[in-house]
């Protein structure tokens, strides 16, 4: 992977609610520079509302988000998400521009790159994720895997200090889940520091240093891998287990 | 003469539709098209406008938005190029010492398209998923950037075909100005055919200039249907689907 500084995340009691929906109900999440967090839980549970806050696409109604230790609520909402990547479900690719210009978009715009040194950029990213043979490809004309293949690149090419994925194998037909897991997996053992909303418990397994499980927007149990999922200590978490593994 | 034969003179006189053929071309055509192209972009600048203060979260820019819209798209459109065109015209004279009527014209038309290609954007911008602004915002881009670069530009595109029919509108809408009053020089299509027709007592310039406007729009109509089609299908797909992943065999299907 090239060449980036990752960065340590905490979102510190968060809270939020959509009218009477108490969303999160004092969230604490530390991911430790470098490490990979993964949170599992139920449909609803608020996880990836939680991913949300933490890049301030929500505001929180309260609680703290701090990025190398520092608060950014008070920061430029645009400059504190330039730092934190973002991979979806549904991939969101922009349609009406090539696989190139998806990439380049963000580098030539924000970080003010010249036409040229964009497109070096997003050819370089583009390359890591295998698909550099089809930068002039339309997303459409892309399978799922590749389309998030396309996203991972597009959201890299910022040199964030944070990566974020939301159900990022979700959408996807099962055997093209694989190939997207194993680059977010090199990902990882990269150094990028990742907070990854998953299903998929065999990368919160293997893949990530701790493992959060969320239901009703509070954090129920955290730890590492083994512990979780081995020595899971509350019936809830319990009963998930048993019911997804 | 029988019934037939009269008919025929009256409104397929070839002597008379040769006769106008001239005036139609060198005068009408130009005026016809200039009027609808000039009110045609700045309808569309203004139609912008509307579109976006349409969907912003202030009220009183989405209310403005709203009230224009409904008054515009209310009125006859002779109403409009009437009030436009004669009640501000000792404005503009003040302004500018002209008395020229024309640029008026456009201004009413203009008026009058922007209250429809500002709905036609709106309905295409909003029919843009949520996800793509969120993945602009994600990226770190503001609302504004979002919408001129990824937003609007998805949404004009699904819009193209309804921008053709509005545009088609204002070819035949623009044969409205003329009671504004104009120079034989700023005579559309319409007028000057009319006029021969009120000349010669014989219908038949009229047709010609009918014939006239259907010739400019029924190829956009066909326009219109060619690119509902290739937006629902899109391009035909020549690129080739190989898949050499070093990461894991995908699918070659998407």
């Amino acid at each position: 992977m090239s060449t980036f500084t990752s960065g340590t995340l905490t979102g510190r009691e968060l809270h939020l609610s959509f009218g009477t929906n108490h969303v999160l109900r004092g969230i604490n999440l530390h991911v430790e520079k470098g490490s990979t967090a993964s949170v599992i839980g139920p449909s609803g549970s608020g996880k990836s509302t939680l991913l949300r806050v933490l890049n301030r696409l929500i505001e929180p109604d309260s609680g703290d988000v701090l990025l190398d230790g520092r608060s950014v609520l008070k920061d430029n909402p645009d400059e504190l998400r330039q730092r934190i990547g973002m991979v979806f479900q549904q991939f969101n690719l922009f349609p009406h521009k090539t696989v190139l210009d998806n990439v380049a978009l963000a580098p030539r715009k924000l970080l003010k790159l010249s036409a040229d040194q964009a497109r070096e950029e997003a050819l370089a990213q583009l390359e890591l994720v295998g698909l550099k043979h089809k930068a002039s490809a339309r997303p459409a004309n892309l399978s799922g895997g590749q389309q998030q293949r396309v996203a991972i690149a597009r959201a890299l090419a910022m040199r964030p200090e944070v990566m974020f994925f939301d159900e990022a194998t979700s959408a996807l037909d099962p055997e093209l889940v694989k190939g997207v897991l194993g680059l977010m997996a090199d990902l990882a053992g990269s150094g990028m520091t990742m907070v990854v909303v998953t299903h998929e418990m065999g990368f919160a397994r293997n893949v990530s240093d701790t493992v959060t499980f969320m239901d009703a927007g509070v954090v129920v149990e955290t730890g590492p891998p083994a512990q979780i999922f081995d020595n899971p200590t509350t019936p809830r978490l319990q009963d998930f287990l048993a019911d997804v593994l | 003469m029988d019934l037939l034969d009269q008919l025929a003179e009256t409104f397929f006189s070839w002597d008379a539709m040769v006769a106008i053929v001239p005036d139609l071309l060198t005068v009408g055509l130009p005026n016809t098209l200039l009027l609808a192209g000039a009110s045609g972009v700045l309808g569309c600048v203004l139609g912008m406008i509307l579109a976006v203060m349409g969907i912003s979260r202030n009220p009183i820019m989405r209310w403005s938005a709203r009230i224009y819209t409904d008054v515009f798209r209310g009125l006859p459109a002779v109403v409009t190029i009437l009030l436009i065109g004669i009640g501000l015209g000792p404005v503009v004279r003040e302004l500018t010492g002209s008395t020229n009527p024309y640029p008026l014209g456009i201004f009413a038309l203009s008026l009058m398209a922007a209250a429809y290609i500002g709905e036609i954007f709106r309905s295409g911008i909003q029919s843009v998923e949520s996800g793509q602004m969120e993945a602009s915002r994600a990226l770190g881009f503001s609302y504004g950037s979002s919408m001129r670069l990824v937003v609007v530009p998805q949404g004009i595109r699904r819009v193209l075909p309804a921008l053709v029919n509005q545009f088609i509108s204002l070819i035949k809408d623009s044969s409205l100005i003329y009671f504004l009053g104009l120079l034989a020089s700023q005579r559309e299509i319409f007028r000057v055919g009319n006029d021969a027709a009120g000349n010669t007592g014989n219908l038949s310039p009229l047709v010609a200039a009918a014939i006239l406007y259907l010739i400019l729009t029924i190829p956009l109509t066909h326009l219109v249907n060619f690119i509902d089609h290739r937006l629902r299908t899109g391009k035909p797909e020549t690129t080739t689907a190989i898949e050499e992943s070093p990461f894991a065999r995908e699918g070659a299907s998407s």
